[in-house]
């Protein structure tokens, strides 16, 4: 389960930037293509933040879908899958959102 | 500088109660960072690296013994496996250098075990360098090791519909190698369906058909590893 280490890096990447401020929540943005589970970063959350400073903290996760622009006709589509076929027939496209995996922002609370 | 927390940050907006930190950050900032460095080491070196990947039992350890054996081509070997010594004592017995990694629980290879692997084996110039990643379609797709290409493996006995399945791994390498060709009489796998699947999540993949065990193929293979335009 690659999201326990994906977790791991968010909890680290926080603490490495604000040290031992108590963190009340954490806003992420998970893409439906970035091959990341929501929520399996859920339940690592939990787990990898007790006895730290993010322990408690409300995890917020945006989950932007996956759409792509086609290189031969130009239009955008929709893309729910890694299968890259524009409605044209086209397979050459380039994929625009959907494999976002961001820390977005923090809330630090007053101590 | 931020009253609250202390940290040095300009990306704070005070409110009421709690202060929102701007941090618009990848979550693997730090891997992409160490595997950034590991490429760059890598190339300086003049060591060409290879991360390849497969579901455990679809060949990968057979067809480095082979190519170690028979390619022509100057090896190392990082094997990457949740426990034991065994595929780095196998690749021990055909002369190329080779160090193990043991992930304990871990089921993928990520940047930071690559960067320290690399200090323990030190590859030689010109040589390229195989990271057998722990065998798995789904974790390993996702960490940059700083490798300079991604080779899937795939058996024949493994069945249908893998690259639509594990979209993520066939999405982001840059050659499949169809492996143990030779069973094909023997199972229902259909080949060219196997390749449609590839094109649909890689139309730039190349693809080449082998059987580590019995040579099919595997002069193509060879020439992929010497092809002139690696960098």
């Amino acid at each position: 389960m690659h999201e326990m280490a994906v977790t791991q890096s968010v909890v680290d990447a926080i603490v490495a930037k604000l040290g031992d401020a108590t963190v009340t929540s954490v806003q992420l943005e998970i893409g439906r293509l970035s091959g990341v589970v929501p929520d399996s970063v859920r339940f690592c959350f939990d787990v990898l933040c007790t006895g730290t400073s993010l322990e408690g903290a409300r995890l917020d996760i945006a989950e932007p879908a996956g759409r792509a622009r086609c290189r031969d006709c130009g239009e955008e589509f929709a893309l729910d899958d890694f299968i890259l076929l524009c409605p044209c027939g086209s397979a050459d496209a380039e994929v625009l959102t959907g494999r976002e995996l961001r820390i977005t922002s923090v809330e630090v609370g007053h101590v | 500088m931020c009253d609250t927390c202390g940290c040095s940050d300009s990306d704070v907006r005070i409110t009421d109660h709690d202060h929102t930190v701007v941090m618009e950050q990848d979550i693997l900032a730090k891997n992409d960072e160490l595997a950034s460095h590991n490429r760059a080491h890598l190339r300086e070196s003049g060591v060409f690296a290879i991360n390849l990947m497969s579901s455990p039992g679809a060949g990968k350890t057979t067809l480095l013994e082979r190519t170690i054996r028979d390619s022509g081509v100057p090896c190392a070997v990082i094997e990457g496996d949740q426990e034991t010594l065994l595929d780095a004592e196998r690749i021990k017995a055909t002369g190329a250098p080779v160090v193990q990694i043991n992930t304990g629980a871990g089921c993928h290879l990520d940047a930071s075990m690559l960067h320290r692997a690399l200090h323990a084996l030190s590859p030689p110039p010109g040589s390229t360098l195989f990271v057998e990643n722990v065998g798995n379609l789904v974790c390993p797709a996702l960490f940059d090791l700083g490798e300079a290409a991604r080779v899937v493996v795939l058996s024949v006995t493994e069945g249908p519909g893998k690259p639509l399945k594990y979209p993520h791994m066939f999405a982001a390498t840059d050659l499949v190698l169809l492996n143990k060709v030779d069973l094909l009489p023997y199972v229902d796998f259909d080949v060219a369906e196997f390749e449609r699947d590839v094109r649909r999540v890689n139309p730039a993949a190349a693809l080449l058909q082998v059987s580590a065990t019995r040579g099919e193929g595997l002069t193509e293979w060879y020439d992929w590893l010497r092809r002139p335009d690696r960098s």
